[in-house]
């Protein structure tokens, strides 16, 4: 891999992962890590197409960034973000349509995701395409990796089950378990994710952001009538 | 008439062109247009490729949706099992005139699509406002019901429901008892509404409530003794959604169902289908035919 990858192709790749990862240090893409997180197995789809429209729209938009005029910037960047999305919601359709239906909406919103749109304008516009779709790819990981972690902890707490199968023995079918209602609901991606980012905020303390400003004590006679 | 002299031709003073608008300066209001012009054109073409290709394995993976929503409806769904084979066996097609209720021999029942139908002006009737309770403003003429038989008898009447809910028309399978009057399952293969609220209509638990419910009204002493139901509504569809949980022993609770919580508007959408679909107007002449020629068909 080194042989093929330059250190700019490697930094954009594995950097996104923890360092800057889009969802716990710039906070993007939170409203899909909450509604698609319930399962795994729609968490890992929504993963893989956010990935590969990231990737394949950056590299697009990259091609073509010495050409795009900038008054019309953002929508050429949305038409081919758009283009890609659609043609990934008509694929799901094709060759997985269970998993399209429980999507339902979110492949579509992934037009909007502010990842997808995030790298475009960020890294695609002065990049070369390899780079490019190598950013998108890792910020697409990056995602992914969140996503499936809040998943797991969701679908295991919420319903006993791991991609479908069960873990945990429910107490409804003789078991043990009495599954957590509100991990199923898209609250409680709030908590994980929240949870996640203080414990890598703690694990590396420079991601944490600096105090904007500092609320004063009220010095003493101050407080008075005036 | 386009040959390879006269393309060639073109194409060159393509190229000309291209070469022309990339030289110049990117915010030139003619690159800008050009820019726009050729990145929809090819966006376009390759949305276009994408969906014309895909469409056959699209349509193959609905009617296959279909049809598991049918046997599910019929609880005959098992895991793993070949829903095709199960369908041909298990599952009977019938056309139905919607306003006579009398079977439509004349179609082919395979070939039909109501909800094709619906959108057909040949085929389809508008609904009078006033009494477009499920909000769907037009029905087809002829619906397609599906009947599981056992030994010659029916065992489930599945019809097809459609109305609209908060966002979107909910499409789905009311099954029904031989008698025509208790509920076996409900189920919606094609809704929109908001997942996790009014989306819950395809929630198995929910619709595990509806087992054993009664679609019309019946001299029930205790209902009529309370007012629940009076002597008007004898006949009538009386089956519909309450807010918060059906308390099982009270008089009446077998014609309430749970409402969905937090989505009141679906809630109310269900209802409203489900007691137009059995009224006058849907398929009540039909069940009323079923009821008196017990099994016939």
């Amino acid at each position: 891999m080194s042989a093929v990858l330059n250190d700019e192709t490697k930094k954009v790749l594995i950097e996104p992962l923890v360092s800057n990862n889009p969802i716990t240090l710039q906070v993007l893409g939170i409203c899909s890590a909450l509604a698609v997180t319930s399962q795994m197995s729609t968490s890992l789809i929504m993963a893989l197409a956010l990935t590969l429209v990231t990737a394949f729209s950056s590299a697009a938009i990259s091609a073509i960034r010495n050409h795009i005029p900038s008054s019309i910037r953002i929508i050429v960047q949305m038409t081919i973000i758009a283009s890609l999305v659609i043609v990934v919601d008509q694929i799901l359709k094709a060759f997985a349509y269970d998993v399209s239906k429980q999507l339902s909406v979110f492949v579509g919103l992934i037009i909007t995701n502010c990842i997808v749109m995030g790298r475009a304008e960020g890294y695609a516009m002065k990049n070369p395409p390899l780079e490019s779709f190598m950013d998108g790819i890792g910020n697409g990981l990056g995602y992914s990796l969140i996503l499936v972690i809040v998943a797991f902890f969701r679908e295991l707490f919420g319903s006993g089950k791991l991609l479908g199968n069960e873990i945990f023995h429910l107490t409804k079918d003789g078991g043990w378990y009495d599954p957590n209602g509100l991990m199923l609901l898209p609250p409680s991606a709030f908590f994980i994710i929240g949870l996640i980012i203080w414990s890598v905020r703690q694990w590396k303390p420079e991601q944490a952001e600096k105090v904007e400003f500092k609320i004063m004590p009220i010095a003493h006679g101050e407080g008075g009538h005036h | 008439m386009l040959n390879k002299e006269t393309l060639c031709h073109y194409y060159g003073k393509f190229t000309v062109y291209r070469d022309k608008v990339l030289a110049l300066g990117n915010d030139s209001l003619e690159k800008t247009f050009a820019i726009a012009l050729s990145l929809c054109l090819v966006c376009a073409v390759f949305v276009a490729m994408a969906a014309v290709a895909l469409k056959p394995l699209q349509v193959m993976n609905k009617e296959m949706d279909m049809k598991k929503n049918i046997l599910d409806v019929a609880g005959l769904l098992e895991q793993g099992s070949d829903i095709d084979a199960a369908f041909a066996e298990k599952i009977e097609a019938k056309i139905v005139d919607l306003e006579s209720g009398e079977y439509i021999d004349s179609i082919n029942a395979a070939d039909y699509d109501q909800r094709k139908a619906a959108k057909d002006p040949a085929q389809n009737v508008a609904i009078p406002k006033d009494k477009d309770i499920a909000h769907i403003r037009i029905k087809a003429k002829y619906a397609k019901v599906f009947l599981v038989k056992e030994k010659g008898t029916i065992k489930s009447i599945i019809l097809p429901i459609n109305g609209y809910g908060l966002w979107s028309t909910l499409y789905g399978f009311l099954s029904l008892d031989a008698d025509g009057q208790t509920v076996q399952s409900i189920n919606f293969y094609d809704q929109a509404e908001t997942p996790g609220l009014g989306g819950e209509v395809v929630n198995p638990n929910w619709r595990a409530l509806w087992k054993g419910k009664k679609v019309y009204a019946e001299t029930d002493q205790p209902s009529l003794d309370k007012g629940l139901i009076t002597e008007a509504d004898i006949g009538e569809p009386a089956l519909t959604l309450i807010k918060g949980v059906v308390d099982n022993s009270k008089p009446g609770s077998q014609y309430q169902v749970d409402g969905l919580a937090g989505a009141t508007l679906t809630s109310t959408g269900v209802s409203n289908l489900v007691r137009y679909w059995m009224g006058k107007e849907g398929f009540a002449p039909y069940l009323s035919k079923v009821r008196t020629v017990k099994g016939g068909a």
